[in-house]
Order: C-alpha cells, then sequence, then structure tokens
C-alpha cells in the first residue's frame, strides 16, 4: 500500500486554490522515524495472545535482521484511567507506524470506560481498515479461491459511542455517518483498487431502510464512481451480500463499507479463507498506520498455550515493513510463511492440526534461512 | 428529537404474556374462538407474483395431508383510511383477530404508491416482535455446509430499523438505534419460552456491548435477567463478529441464537445463505395477543410469475412451522418427510433447486407421497 504514503506536494498557490475545495488532504507529512538505516516501530502486545505473538514477530525479526527496532507500550486493559492508551498513542505519533495487538473490552463496565481498540484508532484518525481475504494454498476450506479485499470505515458509523438514556428504560444510540467521511473512505477504496489492479468495488449498505444515513454513504460512493471510469461500481444490501458470501464469495473483488457492516463482511470473510488466524488487517490514516490481525480477537482462551497461529501477525509485521517500504525483507518473510502454511502436518489447532506456535515459528525461520540472502562475506 | 413518545404509546396498549401466546398451543389445547368441528381456520395472504401459485400448491398439500385446516383468503394492499393514515382493509384486520394465525406469501412493495411497505403495516398493526427462522439443511439440497440446525431470533420492532433518522447540519446524518427495556424483555422471554417448548439446549444472545455499552449492555441485562427465570435452559452470550466467525466455519456449534433487529436481519440471511438460500428457508412472526403470522421471505419474482416454475418449498415449510405452532406436529412431520423426500430423490425438482420440473408436478410429487404415508 506504498501509494498512501505519497502524498501530493502543493507546488503552486494556484494548484491550491483549485484543489481546495476537494477532498482535503494533508500537504506536510511528517518524516518516517528513521535514524541510521533503522526504523522505530511502536509495538502493543495488548491481552490474550497478543504478548507471545508479538515476542514471535520481535524473534523473527532479529533473526532475519530487519532493521527495525519496537518500541513496547503496555496498555492495562483494566485500568480505568486513560494514561496507558495515551502513552501509546503519544507513541504511534512519535514513531508513525505501530504493530498491536487487540486490547480487551470489558463490557460489563459502564459506559464511561470506552474500548481502548477504538479510542486510539479515533484519535489518530485512522479512517480506513483494510483486509485482504485470500485463499491460501494448504489450508482446507468449503469455498475456493476467494481474493476480496474489504475496506471499512474505521472512525465514525455505529461505533461513534455517543449513547443515552432520555427515559428509564429506553435507551438511543447514534450512528452518525458524514459526508467528508464517507467521501474520504470511499475515494480510499477506488485509489486502492486502482493500485492494485482491481475492476470491481461494491458498496455495503442498508439504504432501503436506514435511507438518510445509508442513503449518503451510497450517494457519497457513486459521486467518487464517477471519477473512476475504468472501475465498476454496484451496490448490495448487507443481508444480501452475507448470502452472497457463504454461497459465491467468488463474486466479490473489492468491497466498501460503514463500520459494522464493516465487521460483519470481514469476520465472514476471514471465517471463509480458514479463520481469524490467517489474516492480517492493517489501519490507514492520513499520517499514521496501524497494523494487527484482521479479526482482533485476543484469543483469551488459547493465551499462553502455544497453540496460537501466527500466520495472521506475522503476515501483519509483513504488510507493516511493506508500508515502511522494506520490501525485500517483506516478500521474504512473506514467502516463508506461505510455504510453511502449505506443510499441513504444521498446521496450528485452528486449521485442524496440532502444531505448536513455536514450531510454525521455527518453520518460517528455516524457510528464510534455506532460501534467504545469504551473507557474502564476514 | 425525543423518541420517548413513540415508544410508550406502542407498549402500554398490549397485556400479553407471551406463556399464552406459545404455551397453551404448544400442549394441544385447542383454540377456542376458531373450533369448529376440529378444523382450525387460517388467514391465507397469497400475496404478488408467484404468491399465488405457491399459495395454491400449499393448499393442495394440505388437502392431500388432510390436515384440518381451512382457509380464508384475504388481501392485504393498503387502503387509505380515515385521516390520510394508511393501513391494511378491515376485513383482513378482522379475519387475523379473529383467528389469530395467518400464512402469507410474498408482497411486493410498489416505490411511488406512497405507502410505506405492507410488511411494515402488518408488523406495526399486529406488534409482530418476534421473527423466527428455524435453519436446517435440507438433504438432497447441496450447500457447503450440511448438518446446520439452528433458530435464529429477531426481535423485530425497534433496534436500528426504528426509522428515525435527521440532518443535523448539510453532510451529516444521525440514525438512532432504539433499544427498550420492554421490548428487550419480550423477546427474551420469546426466546427461552421457545427453545424450552422445542427441547433446544442453549440460547446464546448476540450483541456488541463492547463497542454499544449502554444498549446492547440493556438488551445483553434482560437476556441474562430472562436466562434465570429458565435455568433448565443454558445461555451464553457471544460477540457479533464472534458468531460471523464461528458461523462459517463451524455452523453446527450453534443452536438458539437472539438479538436485536440488524444483527437478526443480518445474521438470519447469513443463516439462510448457509442451508440454501431464501427459497427454501422458513418464517414465522410472532405477535402480542397470539398472533402469529408465517411467511416465505423471498421475493415475488415477478420473471416467473404465472408460469409454474415457482418453488412453493418456502412456504410449504412456513405451513409446517404453523402446523407445529397450532400443536399438529403428526401432520406437521408428514408434510415435511414429504417434501425433503422429494426433493432428495432428485427426480422431480423446480428449476431453482437443480431440476427442471413444474410447480405443479413438484406439487403432485409432494401429495403423492404424502397420501402413501397415509
Amino acid at each position: 500500500m506504498t501509494f498512501l504514503t505519497q502524498n501530493p506536494t502543493v507546488t503552486s498557490l494556484w494548484e491550491f486554490l483549485k484543489n481546495k475545495d476537494q477532498i482535503p488532504q494533508r500537504v506536510f507529512t511528517p518524516p518516517p522515524a528513521r535514524y541510521g538505516g533503522r526504523h522505530t516501530v511502536t509495538l502493543i502486545p495488548g491481552d490474550g495472545i497478543g504478548p507471545e505473538l508479538a515476542h514471535h514477530v520481535r524473534e523473527l525479526f532479529r533473526f532475519c535482521c530487519v532493521p527495525v527496532d519496537f518500541e513496547v507500550v503496555n496498555v492495562d486493559s483494566s485500568m480505568a484511567s486513560e494514561d496507558d492508551i495515551n502513552n501509546a498513542i503519544m507513541a504511534i505519533r512519535r514513531n508513525g507506524v505501530a504493530l498491536k495487538g487487540n486490547i480487551e473490552t470489558n463490557h460489563n463496565l459502564p459506559p464511561s470506560y470506552k474500548s481502548r481498540n477504538s479510542l486510539l484508532r479515533t484519535t489518530l484518525d485512522l479512517y480506513a481498515n483494510v483486509m485482504h481475504c485470500q485463499s491460501l494454498p494448504g489450508v482446507r476450506t468449503r469455498h475456493k479461491n476467494i481474493d476480496i479485499m474489504i475496506i471499512r470505515e474505521n472512525t465514525e458509523g455505529e461505533y461513534s459511542s455517543l449513547e443515552h438514556e432520555n427515559v428509564p428504560g429506553v435507551v438511543e444510540c447514534l450512528k452518525i455517518i458524514t459526508k467528508t467521511k464517507s467521501l474520504r473512505i470511499a475515494d480510499y477504496a477506488f485509489r486502492a483498487a486502482r493500485a492494485t489492479g482491481r475492476r470491481r468495488v461494491t458498496a455495503v449498505h442498508k439504504a432501503n431502510i436506514m435511507k438518510l444515513a445509508d442513503g449518503l454513504f451510497l450517494e457519497c460512493c457513486k459521486e467518487v464512481a464517477s471519477g473512476y471510469p475504468e472501475i465498476s461500481f454496484d451496490s448490495m444490501i448487507v443481508d444480501n451480500t452475507t448470502m452472497q458470501l457463504v454461497s459465491r464469495p467468488q463474486q466479490f473483488d473489492v468491497m466498501v463499507m460503514p463500520n459494522l457492516y464493516g465487521n460483519v463482511v470481514s469476520n465472514v470473510c476471514a471465517g471463509l479463507v480458514g479463520g481469524p488466524g490467517l489474516v492480517p488487517g492493517a489501519n490507514y490514516g492520513e499520517d499514521y498506520a496501524v497494523f494487527e490481525t484482521g479479526t482482533r480477537n485476543t484469543g483469551k482462551s488459547i493465551a499462553n498455550h502455544n497453540t496460537a497461529n501466527p500466520t495472521a501477525m506475522l503476515l501483519a509485521s509483513c504488510l507493516l515493513l511493506d508500508h515502511v517500504k522494506l520490501h525485500a525483507y517483506a516478500s521474504m518473510i512473506r514467502r516463508a510463511i506461505l510455504s510453511t502454511i502449505t506443510e499441513t502436518r504444521l498446521h496450528t489447532a485452528d486449521l485442524g492440526g496440532q502444531g505448536s506456535t513455536s514450531e510454525v515459528v521455527q518453520s518460517i525461520m528455516n524457510a528464510v534461512q534455506s532460501t534467504g540472502p545469504q551473507t557474502l562475506s564476514i | 428529537m425525543s423518541a420517548a413518545p413513540i415508544c410508550f404509546s406502542q407498549f402500554t396498549s398490549h397485556p400479553y404474556t407471551v406463556s399464552w401466546a406459545v404455551g397453551a398451543v404448544k400442549k394441544g389445547t385447542p383454540q377456542a374462538r376458531t373450533f369448529t368441528r376440529g378444523i382450525q381456520t387460517v388467514t391465507l395472504i397469497p400475496g404478488d407474483g408467484i404468491g399465488p401459485e405457491i399459495s395454491t400448491a400449499v393448499m393442495k398439500i394440505f388437502e392431500a395431508a388432510e390436515a384440518p385446516i381451512q382457509w380464508e383468503e384475504r388481501n392485504v394492499t393498503a387502503i387509505q383510511g380515515p385521516g390520510g393514515k394508511w393501513m391494511i382493509p378491515p376485513d383482513a384486520k378482522e379475519s387475523m383477530d379473529r383467528n389469530k394465525i395467518g400464512l402469507k406469501g410474498p408482497l411486493k412493495t410498489p416505490i411511488a404508491a406512497g405507502h410505506p411497505s405492507m410488511n411494515l403495516l402488518l408488523r406495526k398493526t399486529f406488534d409482530l416482535y418476534a421473527n423466527v427462522r428455524p435453519c436446517v439443511s435440507i438433504e438432497g439440497y447441496k450447500t457447503p455446509y450440511s448438518d446446520v440446525n439452528l433458530v435464529t431470533i429477531r426481535e423485530n420492532t425497534e433496534g436500528e430499523y426504528s426509522g428515525i433518522e435527521h440532518v443535523i447540519v448539510d453532510g451529516v446524518v444521525q440514525s438512532i438505534k432504539l433499544i427498550t427495556e420492554q421490548a428487550s424483555q419480550r423477546i427474551a422471554d420469546y426466546a427461552f419460552e421457545y427453545a424450552r417448548n422445542n427441547q433446544r439446549a442453549s440460547v446464546t444472545a448476540v450483541h456488541k456491548a463492547n463497542i454499544m455499552r449502554m444498549s446492547d449492555g440493556l438488551f445483553l441485562r434482560k437476556c441474562r435477567e430472562a436466562a434465570e427465570k429458565h435455568k433448565d435452559v443454558k445461555f451464553t452470550e457471544m460477540y457479533l463478529d464472534t458468531v460471523c466467525l464461528n458461523m462459517v466455519q463451524d455452523p453446527t456449534q450453534f443452536d438458539v441464537l437472539v438479538m436485536p433487529n440488524l444483527y437478526g436481519d443480518i445474521l438470519s440471511d447469513l443463516c439462510a445463505g448457509l442451508i440454501g438460500g431464501l427459497g427454501v428457508t422458513p418464517s414465522g412472526n410472532i405477535g402480542a395477543n397470539g398472533v402469529a403470522i408465517f411467511e416465505s421471505v423471498h421475493g415475488t419474482a415477478p420473471d416467473i410469475a404465472g408460469k409454474d416454475m415457482a418453488n412453493p418449498t418456502a412456504l410449504l415449510l412456513s405451513a409446517v412451522m404453523m402446523l407445529r405452532h397450532m400443536g399438529l406436529h403428526g401432520h406437521a412431520k408428514k408434510i415435511e418427510a414429504a417434501c425433503f423426500d422429494t426433493i432428495r430423490d432428485e427426480k422431480v425438482r423446480t428449476k431453482d433447486l437443480g431440476g427442471n420440473s413444474k410447480c405443479s408436478e413438484f406439487t403432485e410429487a409432494i401429495c403423492q407421497r404424502v397420501r402413501d404415508m397415509q
């Protein structure tokens, strides 16, 4: 996704005046934290299987001699104060890039305690959540040849956390849809489709019921679509979408949608290609990028059992390497991961095998060693 | 901008008890109001498009099975009552109020007719608060998923579909999701009653309380309270995204799912997709005062209307659900078995099931099987 980091710089006042009514783009991009040729990346281990997977990522990076240093920031989900998450946000502002595990939200706490993950996304304005679901060789699934890119609006919609109780026993929750953010995410989706050579974008909505809210979203998508004539655009109602996904998922190419439908569709697609342990996710904003597992699970029940599937987190770290333009390392590690996936005897429990996390990581390291660049001389 | 007045007027007028609506029927005690010579009268709404043909098919099959059902056909096209308010025709309303049980085919919503969708009108008129969709894999109709056997129970009156939307300023729209204590309690109680009456082992509440803390939190609290009252049924709660993830990997782990409106809409259609689509999925709407309307949820299919190509399976399975609701389990089992056997046999199947028989041939095959079973 390197196109996102290529921000057009304004060369003249005329250009600025010409473009000022279009989708606002930041003129100044802060430089990446790269000193002495080494990048610094924020690492937030999170809860559940997060810490062990973060450890494996660091182990693998050290083994492959990747020039990335991790600044670890722990966020304690049980603490009521928001200091921890604010520290993490500051660290991400400093470094520009982060790798993150999911932070648990105890939903029995009172509403004043906001979801930490949600806070992070909205404060840093990581407006696009991108999940690329692809059928992987060697993983047995009911459907084959799936290749769907899901682009989900990440900051507004149903996740606005604006709720109130006007009358005892009657709770209202607000879903906010704005024109600016809808235009922004639609533009992102079409740019991504163009950059990756994809031909079709489908907007997922429920505008027949929520006429104003999803109607606005759909209008914005149509408006942006008119600027990309080579990409075909259509729309589909969310319940029909889920039905089509379980019967014929091969028909979809790029899908763009508001927040909640994105949650449902991305989880359905992740399940279709093999489960939460295989798909990485990326959250992009204008200035920052945060990488994590696609389905954002804490995996509390399998924490510290050495049975978690590290593939999702490791593929997320490859996306991170691509983002900081270390493409050679990214492809090397990705190749090693894919060759390990095809070996069914090393599949972890979620894929129906009996391999352990450490075995999988060891196998990836062996694959890197056998196929990676050799040291020329000491 | 306050939505409170709408809520209270909806819920203070009907005193209801779920146990009467469901329990009394399940115990097999006859409904006094429709008891004439042991035959129960049911309001039939054929609907539009392929509606009339599939309704005829269902009537024929019921006749062959000698089910004690008498049909009263009604039309529910909206008319404008005094004061300009759109409502269903009074004879249809009176028939439903008398018979309490209805079977409905697909209804079309004309775009520029000026009136709201008929389904919405029916829902408001009879306060159909629960939408029940049992999804069972059909042997003989292969899908990538086998052994699906779950029920989705969806709250049908409020939630995200309240239709309360405002433009705050130009370019900012808010849509209000309404969750009330009464509606949540009603649907939770219904879910547990259903589980108990249909020998289902567990009920799972589907929610997103980590994000929508107050609204889904209220819904969850009411489900927990209902679980306390029904200790014989196991209760679990699961996030919506986890349910979706697990549903497409292993649907056998789910039993009864209860949830608010939007999640229910998405999940019930997802489960319908697992078993083969809307053309084979039954559905029932339970209302206050013991009213229950069973329907087929597919569209009117105007392109094949009148050509004897329609598949009556969805309406037939909904009618079977209706028989079970009325306590006529023997007839229900017979008709359902005949239908599944015919599909499994693969000789006589309609086009959407992969064959090329006509609707009438398919119906006749089922009738023949039913007669052979007598």
